[in-house]
């Protein structure tokens, strides 16, 4: 169980987790019906990002099918498109992006903005505006290269993140319960009459979890190496060496709330809660950076937040230990703390 | 009755006896709504670039200053070569550099055209689709004010209307799906778990032969729950509402009703995995696994659903969160009414049916 379940997973969420645009559903209101309205709504359709859903129908009609989730956009082409265009030379086209999920209105915004303005360049230069354009204007061309991942594949940067999410889940999920266990079933008094001291108790129960969790990111790298072709730029070893150390913080932190919590529901909500929060901030989904400054420091004492970036770096740009030093010194430090302060904490009583 | 009456009460002490849960209980939600509120952001600011600048001319100087005026990026400092972006890009500190070639400005007056190039750290996908874009914007609009006396002969404007959430707020899309998260992870993950415990500690037999009927103790044990999550409810709603300006467009009795089953469906769930799981860490495992996680990635509350892939597709179809979350987005953001969601309502009634079938025929009156 513990080892097919996170595959399951990492399977399925790597797929899940996509932010590649695809199938936008959009109904176009075209009531102009001119051979130019026909050739922008052709445009849209040709676009791969765009797929229609209905057409023929009023703006009221439209805007009701927004309601029930059947369209992601419209477009509304206005009467006298086509004479205003050749006319006076501009015309004004309606969008309305279902706006809830704010990332994807920003992403389907630009997308149709990008085949309204080539539809605008094309009528251009096909109407011999050209001449207009050039003579003594001056242009910057702009040459952009993507680093590390020109295909911009969202898959590279998403499976070096779940793995981290797998390998703490995994280790703070057993370690956390592990304890409380003992404490539940009375077990835990026939460990804390043996003359077994504090730390040798701690760390005995910590060592098989560590070693299960590096197992499990090895063999979820191997998954990822695979099955979707991550890129290993840098050294394993490096990223072993930084794991095994983030792995000691965060069973740490498990053991940390084992010894606050008297049974194991009141340890897993407090999983919970701790888990979804790292996660949440340690910038898997959206860049630390753009985060509130309050937020940022708040990452400073976050292990994933340390080790989403770090494996990030190692894999996909391939960074050397000197690049990495500040990361591995604040990790180090928060493994140590994080186990005195279990070990600090862990009475020998029940 | 006032058998049940007291075993609900029993259940009620032990939540309120125990600080801590109740803290976590209540804390969790309240938490979890600033943080994504706050922490979780669509736009980027203050992203740190680098400047290859060959020419310090004025030209180049005045882009520069466009583009750090423009509050998206900060200048963490100029390169002298070529050969150092490796470097700055390996440490993480910048994420875009900014070349511009020799003589810019001088090429840019005598030839008509200039050459930058930007390169970015694409190992962050999105990011780096975005900052390119919002580069070659800045220096698009530097080039327009050059330009102006320059018209263009055909123009299409277009009006964009961000329908339901004018300010793009991230508020909109995750107030919905932190609901869905804290009611899957109060209403069903606590009550698989204060049954399998009850079984585990053996307290499960003691039940069984007292008077009250084995409906009675599963009722019991989940009337508390009910409870709390609709006051979980309540506080999410008020927070979104008075924190995050979140409106309340619909029916509140509407989405009180849909919110009543949502939770019937989460707890019919957690009595499903009780019934199978005989200690609490299997319970919490298949809670987290088959129900947590999927509440997160599977519903479309951050990733929309239409972007994955057919197979996983259907999967989201059998996910009780998804049909919830569009229920609740329908309902208070879209101010839609029943005839909108009817459909979303019937498969998690279907659902609900299902899984309590299932329970009340897996549910055994002995244990072993």
């Amino acid at each position: 169980m513990i080892f097919v379940l996170p595959f399951v997973q990492l399977l399925i969420l790597v797929n899940a987790a996509t932010m590649d645009m695809r199938n936008i559903k959009m109904i176009i209101v075209d009531k102009d019906l001119s051979s130019l309205s026909r050739r922008l709504s052709d445009k849209f359709l040709q676009s791969p990002f765009f797929s229609l859903e209905k057409t023929g129908i009023s703006t009221d009609e439209a805007e009701k099918e927004m309601l029930v989730n059947a369209t992601d956009m419209i477009l509304v082409i206005p009467g006298g498109f086509e004479e205003q265009i050749y006319g006076e030379g501009r015309a004004v086209l309606q969008v309305q992006v279902d706006a809830i999920n704010g990332m994807t209105a920003g992403l389907i915004n630009a997308y149709s903005s990008q085949i309204i303005s080539s539809f605008n360049r094309e009528l251009i230069s096909g109407d011999g505006g050209n001449a207009y354009m050039t003579g003594d204007s001056q242009t910057i061309n702009i040459g952009y290269s993507f680093w590390y991942n020109s295909e911009l594949k969202f898959k590279y940067y998403m499976v070096p993140g779940i793995l981290v999410i797998l390998v703490t889940v995994i280790s703070m999920f057993l370690s956390s319960l592990n304890l409380v266990r003992e404490k539940e079933m009375g077990t835990i008094e026939q460990i804390n009459v043996t003359p077994i001291r504090k730390y040798q108790f701690i760390i005995g129960k910590l060592v098989p979890f560590w070693i299960i969790a590096l197992f499990e990111l090895a063999f979820g790298l191997l998954i990822g190496k695979i099955l979707f072709n991550i890129p290993v730029e840098g050294s394993l070893l490096l990223l072993f060496a930084f794991a095994s150390v983030f792995l000691v913080a965060v069973l740490g932190v498990g053991m940390l709330i084992s010894t606050l919590s008297h049974t194991q529901q009141q340890a897993q909500f407090l999983n919970f809660f701790v888990l979804i929060t790292f996660v949440m901030m340690s910038g898997i989904f959206t860049p630390a950076e753009s985060m509130p400054h309050w937020a940022q420091q708040v990452n400073y004492v976050n292990p994933l937040a340390y080790f989403m970036r770090v494996i990030r770096m190692i894999l996909l740009k391939g960074s050397a230990f000197s690049d990495i030093s500040g990361d591995f010194i604040a990790i180090s430090t928060m493994a140590v703390v994080l186990i005195s302060l279990a070990t600090w904490r862990y009475r020998k009583i029940a | 009755m006032k058998e049940f009456l007291g075993f609900v009460k029993k259940e009620f002490y032990h939540i309120f006896r125990d600080p801590r849960t109740l803290v976590v209980l209540f804390g969790l939600p309240v938490a979890q709504i600033l943080i994504f509120g706050f922490v979780i952001r669509n736009e980027m600011e203050d992203v740190r670039i680098a400047i290859l600048d060959k020419s310090k001319d004025a030209v180049t100087l005045e882009i520069t200053d466009k583009l750090l005026a423009s509050g998206f990026f900060s200048l963490d400092h100029y390169l002298n070569s070529q050969y150092e972006v490796e470097k700055y890009f390996r440490a993480g500190k910048i994420r875009e550099v900014i070349i511009f070639e020799e003589n810019f400005s001088e090429k840019l007056e005598k030839e008509g055209k200039a050459d930058m190039q930007l390169l970015a750290d694409a190992s962050d996908p999105n990011s780096a689709k975005m900052i390119v874009n919002y580069t070659r914007g800045i220096v698009a609009n530097y080039l327009n004010d050059l330009n102006r006396e320059l018209k263009m002969p055909i123009v299409i404007e277009s009006r964009v209307r961000m329908m339901y959430n004018a300010d793009l707020k991230s508020a909109f899309m995750f107030v919905p799906g932190t609901m869905a998260l804290i009611l899957t992870l109060v209403s069903a993950i606590m009550t698989s778990i204060t049954i399998t415990r009850e079984k585990e500690m053996g307290t499960m037999e003691a039940l069984l032969v007292s008077p009250l009927r084995p409906f009675q103790i599963i009722a019991g044990k989940v009337t508390p729950y009910i409870l709390l999550s609709c006051i979980n409810a309540g506080i999410i709603i008020l927070l979104g509402y008075f924190v995050f300006g979140l409106p309340i467009r619909g029916s509140m009795i509407l989405l009180f009703a849909e919110t009543i089953l949502f939770i019937t469906l989460a707890l019919s769930l957690g009595i499903m995995i009780s019934t199978v799981s005989n200690s609490q860490l299997v319970a919490m495992f298949i809670s987290a696994f088959a129900l947590l996680l999927p509440a997160l990635l599977l519903s479309g509350f951050i990733f929309p659903v239409e972007n994955m892939p057919k197979v996983l597709q259907w999967l989201c179809h059998i996910m009780p969160p998804k049909y919830f979350i569009t229920i609740i987005r329908s309902v208070m953001l879209k101010g839609t009414g029943i005839l909108e969601v009817w459909k979303e309502t019937a498969v998690l009634a279907g659902m609900l049916v299902f899984f309590l079938g299932i329970s009340a025929a897996r549910f055994k009156v002995r244990l072993q």
